[in-house]
């Protein structure tokens, strides 16, 4: 999972070499497609939807599992994001699908293929070959879901939806406060290795060694990340002030949230339905 | 290498609905809770003060230092929150980051969220700062006090919530608990140490720097039967799941059958508990529950009796 946030870092690192500023880890692209321009409060309840459903299938009722890939594949292609790019992405979100690996054997069941390991032997049985696909599976379809979700959403609509599900008003003030101070963070985070960059010797030689110990290189981490915290306080005062003088007194004000019109009315049920008619199915194996 | 691969955000797809909805339901409660403590503390600076360090903890789990071998360790956050922060705050702050990590960059799943909630903001930050308070009065006031809770804080909330995940991926049935929770263990038993060496190092760059801000939370003292109790459940409702969670084919024994060596295995020395079952109770199941009750028990004990102890000698 951490991988892909791996490369969207060392992605915005390579960026931030050029223009010094981190704006390059918002996954939002700018497309305009059918699924761009569905508002953010349908596709968020229909990605949830269709994230549930996919979770209540049981294992191996494999039908239905294409029917769900058909239907995010048919998403991705209306979105025009590519299938390289989602492809990609939810492929570097998967090595956690090894923590699943040990049910291949432990489920007991028809034997499938015995593996001698040294004094042991392994049994593969089809029951569990069939349930660790299913959970790869429901896994590659459940994140490619939320990618598509978190490419063609920009932030503050998506915290526009979640006023709407009734997530509490307070904790979407501090989540869109986040999401604004959270590249000017990420900015100082990149500024502070980039000064421990500079002050640090390094050299090509292998019987060399650079660095302290492993404790002291920890410590000298910790102190970055002390001072970032530091930082991170002072400018909270600073906003909190700025926010004072402009009127605020706790009270988080938004606007009336527009109603539905009848199209996105009918595309929330459309797609509520047709999950539960894949739900249905589902039962029916 | 920015973020050393922490396997401890469950993805979507791992955990059945079941563990899903019970683990949203708890982290929902207690960080709605976590909101309303919050607010009352810090009334209109909450949103700003919430918000930015949210942030920040998000760009310093970035920051990182290179071990060996292409490896680095890095900060997860929990418990330098809640030392700095007290635990309510703490929550909520990572509460921010664990959910902005699954919804924008899909580090961890949307259903699983509730899972990963728990494991990080609910039960990191309830066992740093437990660990915290009661070290930091066993030690008293000094400078090696505080960094031994630090550490011992740091490296518990990763092991822990490792435990957790792998507790709740048992439950679900996608990886049976003799491996999931030996291997989710050992791997963050060794992460934990990055941690804890990073917090120790924030701490004392703190301790130098702004040492009101440490005075001010080390003052706060373990607050009332509530909490102990809270923690109390928790620990028992781990004994009775953990039996349950493994009445799935126990691998290593079903190997250990299959190869006839089962006869051969030695029985240890001592055993108070013999094989965590107690003796006169016939029904297995049963009798593992109530061994690990007993053990709770006797730690809680143990720790109850220590902080008395400490209070006493305090006044």
């Amino acid at each position: 999972m951490a991988l892909l946030w791996e490369s969207l870092i060392s992605a915005a690192v390579l960026q931030h070499k050029k223009d010094m500023h981190i704006h390059y880890l918002d996954p939002f692209r700018e497309i305009s497609s059918p699924i761009h321009e569905l508002d953010p409060r349908v596709k968020l309840v229909l990605s949830l939807a269709f994230i549930i459903t996919t979770a209540l299938v049981s294992p191996g009722v494999w039908p239905v599992y294409i029917l769900l890939l058909a239907i995010i594949f048919s998403v991705i292609i209306l979105s025009r994001l590519g299938f390289l790019f989602v492809l990609k992405r939810s492929l570097l979100a998967l090595p956690f699908v090894f923590a699943a690996l040990p049910v291949i054997f432990t489920i007991k069941g028809n034997s499938l293929v015995s593996i001698m390991a040294g004094s042991w032997i392994l049994t593969a049985s089809t029951q569990g070959l069939e349930r660790f696909i299913s959970i790869a599976f429901k896994s590659w379809i459940s994140v490619q879901t939320a990618i598509v979700l978190a490419s063609s959403t920009p932030f503050p609509d998506l915290l526009m939806a979640m006023r709407a599900i009734h997530i509490p008003r307070l904790l979407v003030a501090i989540f869109g406060l986040m999401w604004r101070y959270l590249f000017v963070l990420v900015d100082e985070a990149l500024r502070l290795m980039r000064a421990r960059l500079a002050r640090s010797g390094e050299t090509g030689l292998p019987d060399r060694k650079t660095g302290g110990s492993i404790a002291w290189r920890a410590q000298v981490t910790g102190g970055m990340a002390g001072s970032l915290f530091l930082r991170a306080l002072e400018r909270s005062d600073h906003i909190y002030n700025a926010m004072l003088s402009r009127g605020y007194n706790g009270e988080v004000f938004t606007l009336d949230l527009p109603g539905l019109r009848p199209a996105q009315w009918f595309a929330l049920f459309g797609g509520l339905g047709l999950l539960l008619a894949l739900l249905m199915i589902s039962f029916l194996f | 290498m920015f973020y050393a691969p922490l396997p401890m955000h469950i993805p979507d797809g791992f955990l059945s609905v079941v563990v899903s909805v019970i683990l949203w339901i708890i982290s929902i409660i207690i960080i709605g809770y976590a909101l309303r403590r919050v607010s009352q503390d810090l009334g209109e600076r909450q949103v700003p003060l919430m918000g930015v360090l949210a942030a920040a903890i998000f760009a310093g789990q970035m920051l990182n230092f290179s071990v060996t071998g292409g490896t680095s360790g890095h900060l997860l956050g929990a418990a330098i929150a809640t030392i700095l922060l007290g635990p309510w705050a703490g929550a909520l702050i990572l509460t921010c980051v664990v959910s902005i990590q699954a919804l924008i960059f899909q580090d961890g799943g949307i259903l699983a969220l509730g899972a990963n909630l728990f494991n990080m903001a609910v039960v990191g930050v309830a066992v740093s700062y437990f660990a915290f308070t009661s070290l930091q009065k066993m030690f008293g006031k000094n400078n090696w006090g505080l960094f031994v809770s630090g550490f011992v804080a740091a490296w518990l909330s990763i092991f822990i919530a490792a435990l957790c995940a792998a507790l709740e991926l048992a439950l679900s049935g996608t990886s049976p608990a003799n491996i999931a929770v030996p291997a989710m263990g050992g791997i963050h038993a060794i992460i934990g140490i990055g941690e804890g060496l990073i917090t120790v190092g924030a701490l004392a760059f703190l301790r130098a720097a702004r040492n009101d801000l440490l005075d001010k939370t080390t003052l706060e003292p373990i607050k009332g039967k509530l909490v102990w109790g809270v923690g109390l459940v928790i620990a028992i409702a781990l004994a009775i799941l953990s039996p349950l969670a493994s009445s799935h084919p126990d691998g290593l024994e079903w190997v250990a059958e299959q190869k006839g060596f089962l006869d051969i295995a030695q029985p240890p020395l001592y055993n108070i508990i013999p094989d965590y079952v107690m003796p006169g109770i016939s029904n297995e199941a049963v009798a593992t529950i109530t061994a690990g009750i007993i053990g709770t028990l006797i730690v809680f004990g143990v720790a109850l009796g220590v902080a008395y102890f400490r209070r006493r000698s305090a006044t």
